[in-house]
Formats: structure tokens, C-alpha cells, sequence
């Protein structure tokens, strides 16, 4: 058996010991450090590529796995103990896994975010089973006294293949706990996995179906007090008077209040977005007679700043983009002399709007605040910075407060942002009650945090014998450029120009899942489309030879992709999808795209039936290493085509004086089952090569395949976001004949 | 505040409440059933899916004033250990990813299979319409209600 010999970081096991009542505790660090990319993790703390935590092994043979980062429906909390567990060499149905709350004794950074949980905690994950595994087979040894490179394991059973002896993990366990943690301990071979590779189901799937209470909604203390928020209507706006006499008049009502969750001097954290701090609250029994007293509060507000509408939004970008002096990111050859020389050049404009997270748990948390201490519980994807944020507003010291994490219905980047815990925190102790503050759809939909809304400009130049001589990038957005400057096709031509410009507002913007690429993905996969057709080349062959290119010959040195994975994806799928055969009423569109160090590509089969566009079928090609639970995977990448379809098609939040004009799901859409793809198929690159994100990639190009089909069955492109608009005034008719 | 007699699950209950309080909010904090859950309030996501005498409605769109007589029907009560057809459908197709919507997809999918025990898929996608999943877990959603159709 090759194996790999890890020398193992001594701090990486911050404790051993015995538990009570018998077995072996050992608390890992998760993480072992791979330097991330800093261009693909600009927005994200550093702080995001750490976790660990405890395994215990009882007398009975069960291994407890506990898991400190955040559940958001990505199943890390399945997918990371089965690492864990397949470096132990235990039976999967041996292994209990728990959540942890907020410990910073003896867990360290427990946040969730960038696609990167698998992908950073990927080394120590292993080290820590493989670990523990070493331990135990020492104390089977001195046990049985025979050499200890005689053991075997298997599902959890110790075998000395020359006596014939066995002994469980669990005989073991405890003599285990006073083995020297060793210096050096051997991985499988990946091709020895039994665990890691196979489909295991998410552990908590059975609560999920029985309606069981899992979520920070359904927390519940005796005594706890409901609490709902007011925000000022616009942004722009804020509080001018407040009347609360009817309010405070109506059952059920113990108080209305108003907080600052931002004063002056607040260590703000990741709750920074927050463009309303100054909230009224009021506070009850129940949540309906809260809800009713809310509309019944009497309240003025004035505007501090501008209240800008969408068309203020466009304008200023497109001003922007027109003649705005922009931060060059990235300049190769000569892209001036490029375009005035070429035989061709092609320029297109891209735009999408705002959009709201929209997870579809609304915002909440739970406080229980006291004069020395304070209790929180609730849906949070960064509790440490949560903790520090109400440490500051409380003025309690950080060891005074604890922060318990429950599954989250939904993240998509808006729980990284703690202000709702912040608030809870404030509430209770203003109320000087432990009380639950909860959202409604409509008050999570206006506070802000959107993705940001972006415009961009493509010009590509090409010479007489249509190969590409120079590329031109212009982006713009509220708030930040969605360019990468250093990402495809950066690298593959001579004359590059990435140029960035940002416009200024007072709506709060915030990561949005896959950020930046959830927008420019689409925008630079449907133009390379259309430059393609420009050259008369097929769409998958055009982007081959620029992979070529960067393959053979690179441009720049910085360039953050690999040329081989990102090829490779794209035959994957010309192969499976068989690119290029005829199918009558089909069409077909492709895309592709690197983000969190992962590759997807994906071509769109497109019909066109009622007079209406579906997608017929997305072939989906990933390379993000090993893939650690298939199944699981799948579940993760057709999520993220049909959020990435949806959002595309339909999905926009627009402003009337500061005001956003959609306030719930009756104005905002969302896609719905009879708009999803009717199939998805996944195939993954099987290369070995250790795992990457998985969480986010298959989302940002998808809006290009789909883009790309469109115009395949229309002659029409797409250029602006949400498509379903522009759709509307193109002729559709199924094809004759 | 007013008293309602109510028969959930099979079971009598009695709550005082604001008479026009929704279903939702009954189930959720007098009756500590929080299977059913808060997505919209507006009857536009399906979150809060129930049944009323075996029919699929919106519970935060429902006040407990309207509902008389009628037996009622949560997740809690489906089945008493989550083997119900669409509950082990659910578990074989490992649908959820966050979890928030399912029970309303479960709800809304069992009182269609009562009705129409082999629908196809556009009488799927028709049925299931008013049921948001943020996370777009629609194919499995729908596969699943197919392979318990099937069973
Ligand atoms: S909460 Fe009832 S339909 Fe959304
Ligand atoms: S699984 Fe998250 S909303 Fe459906």
C-alpha cells in the first residue's frame, strides 16, 4: 500500500485525554493552511480558513464527531466527519456527529463561507482520523503485546493477522488517551477510500423531514418575549418621531422601544452592512399580535442623505463606464494599437440589477441578556465575529457570552452578516428579557445587504484571420468592480486592458454566493459567444485554442486559472452532452468557468414549448478534486444551476426613492418548480487532486449557457438581467418542420 | 382574546388567541408544532403548508377563527415516525440542503398524491408551483414525489 507520510503539526491537537465514564477525546485543529488565492478571497477574513474539533471515541466503539462550523444546507456537516471518519477506519454507522456551539477554548475560528470548508479542512481532517487511528492501534499493541506494524484495522476492529486476536476501537480507547500523540502519521491512498467517495446521506435528513425544530425560528424559551423591528422605509432615510401610544394599547404588547445597534465606537465586525442600526422594536407575547402592533406604530422618518431611484443607479454607472477615470487592474501588450489595427472588434454591454439573499428562514436570534452574562442562539455563519460585535455593544466580555449555532435555513452569504444577533442582543438587554427577534419577509427584504448591481463593457478585437489580438474589460458596481482582472481571458491574448470603476450609494451591499462571479461569469461566457460567432468558430473550439494558448505560451505571470483543469472540463462536456449532433427543436448553449478553485462547465439544452423558453436539460462538467460525497455533491451543483437560472431569469430588486419597490415574494420572483430544468446531469473529473469549493461554482456561468442557447433559438442576445423582461418582446415559436 | 376548540393531528386542542391569528403562529407558539414554518406570511411560498379536511392551504393566510370544525393536519401528525411514502422518498433522494421549505413540499406533495395518484410531471410542476425552494432542490422534489407515486 503507497501511502503518504505527513509530519504532522504538534499544534494541531490542542488536547487528549480520557472521558469520563471511558474512551478517547481528542481535540484537532480541522485546518491545515493552504495559502488561498487572494484575488478569489479579497472579500473574505482571513479567519475563514480554520476549524477543528473534537473527536471522542466511547467504550462502546461509537465515534462522536463533533462539528464546529455553521450548517447552511451545504452539508459540510456530513461531508467533513466523513473524512475524519474514513482516515479512523470506522463504520460510517458507528459515527455520531453533532453540532458545537460558539467555544473558543477549545475550538478555534468556527466560520463557514467561500466554498472552502472542504477544501481548507481537507488535511487536517484526515491527520486527525488518521491520528487518532495511530493511537489506538498503540494501545492495541502494547495490549496485546505484538508489534504494532503487525495491526490491521477495519470498520472499527483492531486484527493481528499472526495470533489471530481482535480487539474493537472501543476496548481500546481509553488506554488510548495516554499514548504520545505521534510525530508522523500515514494517510490512506486515495485509491484505498471506502468512505470517502461514496454517497452518505445527510445526517440530519430525518428531523428535516419530520418537521422537527432545527432551525433558529423554531428556538423556544419559556418567558422569552417576541420582538419584531421597524427600519426607516428608505435608504436615505431616518427616524424623525415616533408615536407608540396605539401600539403599546394593543394585547399582547409589553413595550416599544428604539435601539442604536451601531453607536459610536461599536466594534462593528461583519455586521457592517447594516444600513438601518437605528431600529423601534416592539416587543410581546406572540409573534401575530407583534406583527399587528408594528402596523399600528405611528412613525415619521426624514431623509440625511439622497433617496436614489434604479434609474439614478443606471445612469450613474453607464455614466461611469462612459467616462469615468478607472483603477487599471491589469494591462498587457498594447490594447490600444490592438483595436485600431483590427479587422473586427466587437463591444457589448452587460447590467443586472440588486438582488436580495432571500433565505428563505428570515432573519432571527435568540438574546437572553443579564447584568454579568449573556446567551445567544440562532443562524449565524460567523459566530466569533458575532461574539465580538455584541461583546462591544453590551460592554461584557467576550467570555461572558455564549453563542449557540443552529441550522440555518439558508445563507447564501447574508448570515455572514450578524447585525440581526447584534440587535437580539441590544433588545434584551434594553427589555432586560431573553427575548427572539424575528424578521418578516419583508423586513429582511428591504434592510439591504444585496448582491451589488453591476454594469459592464466587453470589447474584443480580431484580425484578419479572426484569431483574438486583443481583449478589454470595463466593470463598474454598487458597491466594488465585479472584474477579475487576472481570471480567463486574461492570459490567452497578447493586449489585455481589466479596467475597475465603483459607484457610491447608500444601499448596503454585501457578498452574495459566488460573489462578483454570480454576475461576471455570465456577462463574459455569452460574449465570448458572440465573439466566437464573429470569428465563425464553434463556441467550445474558440475557447480551446485560447486555452491552448495559455497552456503553451501564457501571457502575464498572475494568471489565476489553470488552462489544463479549465479545458478539460469543457471536452468533459462536449463529450457527454455529444456537442454538435443535430437535434431538431434543441438548442444549445455553452459556458464556462473557474471560481473557488473549482471548473464547471455546462451546456443548456433549450426548447422552446407554449411560446415559452425551458431548459430541457443542463450537462454539467466539475472538476473540483475529490469529490468527498457524491451524492451530496450533485445536490449542491444542481442547486446551484437552478439558483444561478433563477436569479438570471427573474430575480431583480429595484428602488423608487430609496424605497425598494419589491417587499416579498408577490413582487419579487423567485424560480418556481415549473421553471426549473426538467434534468441535470453531473459529471466530475476524476484527477485525484485534493478537493476544492464546490458550494458556489456551478452557479455563475450557467446564466451564459442559457444566454448562449436563447440566442441559438432566437437570434436574439440577452444583455441584461433579469432576462424574463427581454424575453418578453421576442417572437418565440416553436420550430415548423 | 377568544377560545378555539381545534382538532389537529387527531387530537383536541383548545387555544385562546387573538381571533384572527393565522394558523401558522397557533401551530408554531401555542401548540409548540414548528414543522410548519414562517417563509412569506402572504401565501406566496408554501413554507406554511397544511391540511385542512386532507386539502393543501397556507396556514399563515388562515386564521384560527376559520377553521370550525375541520380536522387539521400538520407535518407532526403525517406519520408518526416519518414513514410516510413522500417522508422515505424524501430520505432516498436526500433532498433537502438547508431543509427550510420541506415540509411544506411534503405537505403540499401528499395532498396531490391524495388526489391524483400518478400525476405527471406537468401536473407536478403545476401542483407545486406555489412551493419556493431557495435552495432549487425542484428535481429532486419532483423525483421524489415520483418514486412515492410509484411505491
Ligand atoms: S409563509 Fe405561508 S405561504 Fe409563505
Ligand atoms: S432546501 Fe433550502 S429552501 Fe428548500
Amino acid at each position: 500500500m503507497a501511502s503518504v507520510k505527513t509530519t504532522l503539526n504538534r499544534r494541531s491537537f490542542l488536547k487528549v485525554s480520557a472521558l469520563a465514564g471511558g474512551g478517547l477525546m481528542l481535540g484537532f485543529n480541522w485546518a491545515c493552511k493552504p495559502a488561498p488565492a487572494a484575488s478569489a478571497l479579497k472579500a473574505m477574513p482571513e479567519s475563514w480558513y480554520g476549524i477543528n474539533a473534537f473527536l471522542k471515541i466511547g467504550e462502546n466503539g461509537l465515534v462522536t464527531i463533533m462539528s464546529p462550523n455553521p450548517e447552511i444546507g451545504q452539508n459540510v456537516k456530513t461531508s467533513m466527519p466523513m473524512i475524519v471518519a474514513e482516515e479512523l477506519d470506522v463504520d460510517w454507522r458507528d459515527v455520531v456527529v453533532e453540532q458545537a456551539g460558539l467555544d473558543t477554548q477549545s475550538f478555534r475560528r468556527q466560520l463557514a463561507g467561500g466554498s472552502q470548508s472542504i477544501r481548507q479542512g481537507w488535511k487536517g481532517l484526515r491527520m486527525a482520523g488518521a491520528t487518532a487511528r495511530r493511537m489506538l492501534l498503540e494501545a492495541a499493541a502494547q495490549r496485546l503485546n505484538v508489534p504494532v506494524d503487525e495491526l490491521t484495522t477495519d470498520a472499527g476492529i483492531i486484527t493481528h493477522a499472526g495470533t489471530g486476536q481482535s480487539l474493537g476501537y472501543g476496548d481500546v480507547a481509553s488506554e488510548a488517551a495516554s499514548v504520545t500523540v505521534p510525530e508522523e502519521v500515514e494517510l490512506k491512498d486515495p485509491k484505498d477510500f471506502k468512505i470517502i467517495g461514496t454517497t452518505r446521506k445527510n445526517v440530519d435528513a430525518l428531523k428535516i423531514v419530520t418537521g422537527e425544530p432545527l432551525f433558529g425560528l423554531d428556538f423556544h424559551r419559556d418567558g422569552m418575549l417576541i420582538a419584531m423591528i421597524e427600519h426607516a422605509p428608505a435608504f436615505g432615510m431616518k427616524l424623525k418621531s415616533l408615536d407608540a401610544t396605539a401600539a403599546k394599547a394593543m394585547p399582547g404588547i409589553t413595550d416599544v422601544i428604539t435601539i442604536d445597534a451601531a453607536p459610536e465606537g461599536f466594534d462593528e465586525q461583519w455586521s457592517d452592512v447594516n444600513a438601518f442600526p437605528e431600529k423601534v422594536v416592539v416587543l410581546g407575547r406572540s409573534t401575530w399580535e407583534v406583527m399587528k402592533a408594528k402596523k399600528a406604530l405611528v412613525i415619521e422618518w426624514e431623509a440625511d442623505s439622497k433617496l436614489e431611484s434604479t434609474a439614478d443607479h443606471t445612469e450613474g454607472m453607464a455614466g461611469l463606464l462612459q467616462s469615468g477615470r478607472a483603477e487599471v487592474a491589469r494591462r498587457d501588450g498594447n490594447p490600444e494599437a490592438a483595436f485600431q489595427n483590427a479587422a473586427q472588434v466587437i463591444e457589448r454591454t452587460y447590467s443586472a440589477p440588486f438582488l436580495a439573499h432571500n433565505t428563505l428562514e428570515p432573519m432571527n436570534f435568540f438574546a437572553d441578556v443579564k447584568e454579568d452574562s449573556a446567551e445567544l442562539v440562532g443562524p449565524i455563519q460567523t459566530p466569533e465575529f458575532l461574539r465580538k460585535s455584541v461583546s462591544s455593544i453590551l460592554g461584557l466580555p467576550e467570555d461572558k457570552i455564549s453563542i449557540m449555532m443552529t441550522r440555518m435555513g439558508g445563507g447564501f452569504g447574508r448570515r455572514l452578516y450578524g447585525n440581526f444577533g447584534v440587535e437580539a442582543a441590544a433588545i434584551s438587554q434594553a427589555a432586560k428579557a431573553p427575548v427572539k427577534l424575528v424578521y418578516t419577509r419583508e423586513d429582511d427584504m428591504t434592510q439591504g445587504t444585496y448582491r451589488p448591481a453591476y454594469q459592464v463593457i466587453y470589447r474584443a478585437a480580431l484580425n484578419e484571420q479572426n484569431e483574438l489580438i486583443g481583449f478589454h474589460v470595463r466593470g463598474v458596481g454598487i458597491h466594488g468592480s465585479p472584474v477579475f482582472a487576472n481570471r480567463f481571458p486574461a492570459g490567452t491574448v497578447d493586449n489585455y486592458l481589466a479596467e475597475n470603476l465603483e459607484l457610491d450609494s447608500n444601499v448596503s451591499t454585501g457578498a452574495w454566493r459566488a460573489p462578483r462571479s454570480n454576475f461576471i461569469a455570465g456577462a463574459e461566457q455569452s460574449f465570448l459567444d458572440e465573439v466566437a460567432e464573429a470569428a465563425g468558430k464553434d463556441p467550445i473550439d474558440f475557447r480551446l485554442e485560447l486555452f491552448d494558448r495559455a497552456i503553451a505560451n501564457p501571457v502575464g505571470e498572475r494568471n489565476d486559472y489553470d488552462a489544463e483543469r479549465y479545458a478539460g472540463v469543457l471536452r468533459l462536456v462536449r463529450e457527454k452532452a455529444n456537442w454538435g449532433a443535430d437535434m431538431p427543436g434543441v438548442h444549445r448553449g455553452v459556458s464556462a468557468y473557474y471560481c473557488h478553485n473549482s471548473y464547471v462547465a455546462q451546456v443548456v439544452d433549450l426548447v422552446i414549448e407554449d411560446n415559452q423558453p425551458r431548459v430541457q436539460k443542463v450537462w454539467c462538467a466539475v472538476d473540483c478534486g475529490i469529490v468527498v460525497n457524491p451524492g451530496a455533491a450533485r445536490n449542491q451543483v444542481e442547486g446551484g444551476i437552478v439558483d444561478g437560472i433563477g436569479h438570471a431569469m427573474y430575480s431583480a430588486l429595484s428602488f423608487q426613492e430609496g424605497r425598494p419597490v419589491q417587499r416579498n415574494f408577490d413582487s419579487y420572483r423567485l424560480i418556481r418548480q415549473a421553471e426549473a430544468p426538467r434534468e441535470i446531469e453531473t459529471f466530475f473529473i476524476d484527477n485525484g487532486i485534493d478537493p476544492t469549493g464546490l458550494g458556489e461554482p456551478s452557479l455563475p456561468p450557467v446564466s451564459a449557457a442559457l444566454a448562449n442557447a436563447f440566442a441559438k433559438a432566437t437570434g436574439t442576445r440577452l444583455y441584461d438581467q433579469p432576462f424574463s423582461s427581454n424575453m418578453e418582446a421576442v417572437e418565440l415559436s416553436e420550430p415548423t418542420g | 382574546m377568544a377560545l378555539f376548540n381545534l382538532t389537529i393531528n387527531g387530537e383536541q386542542h383548545q387555544v385562546d388567541v387573538v381571533p384572527d391569528t393565522p394558523m401558522l403562529w397557533v401551530l408554531r407558539e401555542h401548540l409548540n408544532l414548528v414543522g410548519v414554518k414562517y417563509g412569506c406570511g402572504i401565501a406566496q411560498c408554501g413554507a406554511c403548508t397544511i391540511h385542512l379536511d386532507g386539502v393543501a392551504v397556507r396556514a399563515c393566510s388562515l386564521p384560527v377563527s376559520s377553521i370550525g370544525d375541520r380536522a387539521i393536519t400538520t407535518i407532526e401528525g403525517l406519520s408518526p415516525d416519518g414513514s410516510h411514502p413522500l417522508q422515505q422518498a424524501w430520505l432516498e433522494h436526500d433532498v433537502p440542503q438547508c431543509g427550510y421549505c420541506q415540509t411544506g413540499q411534503i405537505m403540499n406533495a401528499a395532498a396531490l398524491l391524495a388526489k391524483n395518484p400518478s400525476p405527471s410531471d406537468e401536473e407536478i410542476d403545476r401542483a407545486m408551483q406555489g412551493n419556493i425552494c431557495r435552495c432549487g432542490t425542484y428535481l429532486r422534489i419532483k423525483a421524489a414525489i415520483k418514486t412515492a407515486a410509484a411505491g
